[in-house]
């Protein structure tokens, strides 16, 4: 059986191949190419050379939008993997109502970003007309509602996958850590968080990407106000491309340099965090 | 165990074949039936509140020809990025619009060649088309007015009438003592200056479009790569008056929409309202005989001449790298609006235009009708210098500051507004290549 399916991989290969093919090797390809381009329609290109990795490079605020948005991604991946975390191991526990407590805390995941951003911004800006004042009117502002906002959305995903590893974690090690005397603040550290480090990996991962690549709820929630400081790389990409005439390739140049920091950035995480994984 | 492995080769071919069909070819939709219609138009649309109409009107032309019409509209403030995205394929748009200059500069490359087509000898004057160079690139196919919409029975009631406004001054009075009875009154002077995204548009770019048209004018020029701002500060004086007598704070304003403020409109909450001829159905409930126009006063000497805003920024434009077919039924399409019965009806019924073309009938827009009546006592319409703002980035700078300063009305927040405009427009017609 396993030599059949062996001899006939290409064919079931293919299709997933060639969506793969047109789904994502052509357009990064053309996006690599077009950010040394000039143009209107993307099918439509003069070559330029460099000079739109200059002007990206001379962009004022798109040096700041990174700055922005790596302090978000830090901020959002410790605030929502240690909640995570936290609701995961209480949810763990020997006690009624878990499952329902799991679906809800999972539900605000289902909601789509631009739908959120304008929820919450009604909900903060509610708050702050009290005190007159606006979302728009201050970055910090629109920072920690990105915080809270993305928090909301993906505590409860990240705790799914941290239920699933704590329930991989064998039975007899904890047990054998208890009758060896160890207390429950040495069991976590010593025995479950060793344990779950692929998990751990998983979702710092997740998180720390999500947090560079975010895109609608920024728009919705702030849409970069007040005059762009709130603006994250993505949003920024998206504006500069469309923002003036003529300055479509250095959008894309931009894109490339976020494509690049984005997966060094998650190659150093990734690398890190697999490095303390032990085998059980 | 042989047949079987032959029938799963098999299914599985047909899977990949049915992939590669899927993929290839989706442009096998050619009208077939009708054999004479060869092209097919495809209009993009830059107002969604025509949006019913145009669709309704394709309808109609399908049905009497046989041409395949396509009508897509882009959602507001939408339309550069929609453009963008739908002329890279390759069914793209056969009709489409530009601004006016700015956005001429980013497609003068797909503009189609319209002089010695039949529309270019419909229209009632040359200047509504947008020429480059020699080549007739666009043809204005809508003229419409802004300026201050008021509520005439809600005016009376606080116990003036448009007779009384006739400059900045006069207008600051009438705004501010409605202010002061507002409790009293039931209403305040104006809606909501809504500055979220929806909404800004008609302070970063109509009501900058007063100053910039006063210096033009002093300039004697119609474009420029550095804007001075000689009237920033009646551009400042006006913005204080829209904030300060507003349904809402001036920090609140930046959560407003659109919306809220043709809401507030329509239910009576406020008597004027910034805004064109192209919001008169979102308005009519409040029935023709309560809707007037002001022109919009900023305190420069000699405007009580001053008339609405009267302009275009909707040109359309030939797709050139569409086939010739599509070209030739493009043009067929945009001659049988502007002519014929139906064509004509739509736009300036069913639409509220007023059409720069002969056949144009006259309007049952009641703002229309009302910001003619500036024209018919000799007062000089302020032209629409806007599209030679010199990007979005610009708009959106200015936007920002605004914002900004409405929530700490401080000299040292309207100098970051005049650095917007001023130093914002010099960096960005450098920047536009």
């Amino acid at each position: 059986m396993e030599k059949a399916i062996r001899r006939y991989m290409p064919i079931f290969v293919l299709p997933t191949f060639c969506a793969f093919i047109l789904g994502f090797i052509v357009p990064f390809i053309m996006g690599i190419w077009l950010s040394f381009c000039e143009f209107t329609t993307v099918t439509d290109a003069k070559f330029v050379g460099i000079s739109n990795y200059v002007e990206a490079f001379k962009d004022t605020i798109f040096r700041h939008s990174f700055w922005y948005t790596a302090l978000f991604a830090v901020v959002s991946l410790v605030v929502i993997n240690v909640i995570a975390f936290a609701l995961a191991l209480a949810l763990t526990q020997k006690m009624r109502g878990t499952n329902i407590f799991r679906t809800i805390f999972f539900m605000p995941n289902l909601i789509g970003g631009i739908v959120l951003g304008y929820i919450w911004q009604l909900i903060f800006n509610g708050i702050l007309a009290k005190y007159s004042t606006a979302l728009g009117l201050n970055e910090w502002y629109g920072f920690w509602g990105l915080v809270i906002l993305v928090s909301w959305q993906q505590i409860g995903y990240m705790m799914i996958i941290y239920i699933a590893g704590l329930q991989s974690i064998p039975g007899d090690v904890m047990e054998a850590a208890q009758i060896d005397g160890a207390s429950g603040i040495q069991r976590l550290f010593r025995v479950t968080i060793p344990m779950m480090m692929p998990s751990i990996t998983i979702c710092m991962f997740l998180s720390i990407t999500n947090g560079f690549k975010l895109f609608d709820q920024n728009l919705s929630l702030t849409a970069g106000e007040p005059s762009k400081m709130s603006e994250m790389m993505a949003l920024n990409i998206f504006n500069t491309f469309y923002g003036r005439t003529g300055w479509e390739g250095v959008g894309q140049a931009k894109a490339v340099i976020f494509f690049v920091i984005v997966v060094a950035i998650g190659m150093i995480q990734l690398r890190a965090t697999r490095s303390k994984e032990v085998q059980q | 165990m042989k047949k079987k492995k032959v029938l799963s080769v098999l299914l599985a071919a047909a899977m990949v074949a049915g992939l590669a069909a899927g993929c290839g070819s989706s442009s096998g939709s050619d009208a077939s039936g009708s054999g004479e219609a060869k092209g097919e138009v495809y209009y993009l649309n830059f107002k969604p509140e025509a949006d019913e109409y145009w669709k309704e009107l394709a309808e109609t032309y399908t049905k009497e020809t046989g041409v395949k019409v396509t009508v897509l509209t882009a959602a507001s403030g939408e339309y550069e990025k929609t453009l963008k995205s739908e002329m890279a394929k390759t069914d793209a748009p056969t009709l489409f619009q530009v601004n006016g200059p700015v956005g001429l500069a980013s497609w003068k490359d797909y503009c189609y060649d319209l002089s010695g087509s039949d529309i270019a000898g419909e229209l009632t004057d040359d200047s509504f088309a947008l020429m480059d160079g020699d080549k007739m690139a666009g043809i204005a196919y809508v003229i419409e007015n802004y300026g201050i919409i008021y509520n005439k029975a809600l005016l009376e009631e606080a116990g003036y009438t448009a007779d009384d406004i006739t400059d900045f001054d006069s207008f600051k009075e009438v705004v501010e003592d409605i202010t002061a009875r507002k409790d009293e009154l039931g209403f305040s002077a104006f809606t909501s200056a809504g500055m979220d995204g929806s909404s800004d548009w008609r302070f970063k770019t109509h009501l900058a479009n007063i100053p910039i048209y006063y210096e033009y004018k002093d300039e004697g020029i119609n474009n420029t790569d550095a804007i001075k701002g000689t009237y920033l500060d009646n551009y400042r004086q006006i913005w204080d008056l829209y904030i300060n007598n507003a349904t809402c704070e001036p920090t609140e304003i930046s959560t407003k929409t659109a919306d809220d403020a043709t809401a507030e409109f329509v239910t009576e909450e406020a008597v004027f309202y910034q805004n064109g001829t192209w919001e008169y159905n979102n308005i009519a409930d409040l029935g023709d005989e309560n809707l007037g126009i002001l022109p919009i006063y900023i305190g420069v000497e000699g405007e009580e001449d001053q008339g609405v805003c009267t302009g275009t920024e909707n040109y359309w434009c030939v797709n050139a790298k569409a086939s010739e077919d599509d070209i030739q039924a493009t043009l067929d399409f945009m001659n049988w609006c502007v002519t014929s019965d139906e064509g004509v009806e739509a736009m300036c019924k069913d639409m509220g235009f007023v059409i720069p073309f002969k056949a144009n009938l006259e309007s049952e827009n009641t703002l229309v009708n009302e910001a003619n009546k500036y024209l018919e006592e000799g007062k000089t319409p302020v032209t629409w210098v806007f599209s030679t703002m010199p990007s979005e980035e610009w708009k959106n700078g200015v936007g920002s500051a605004l914002t900004a300063y409405a929530a700490d009305q401080a000299d040292e927040n309207w100098e970051k507004v005049v650095s917007a405009f001023v130093d914002g427009w010099a960096s960005e017609a450098a920047a536009a290549k």
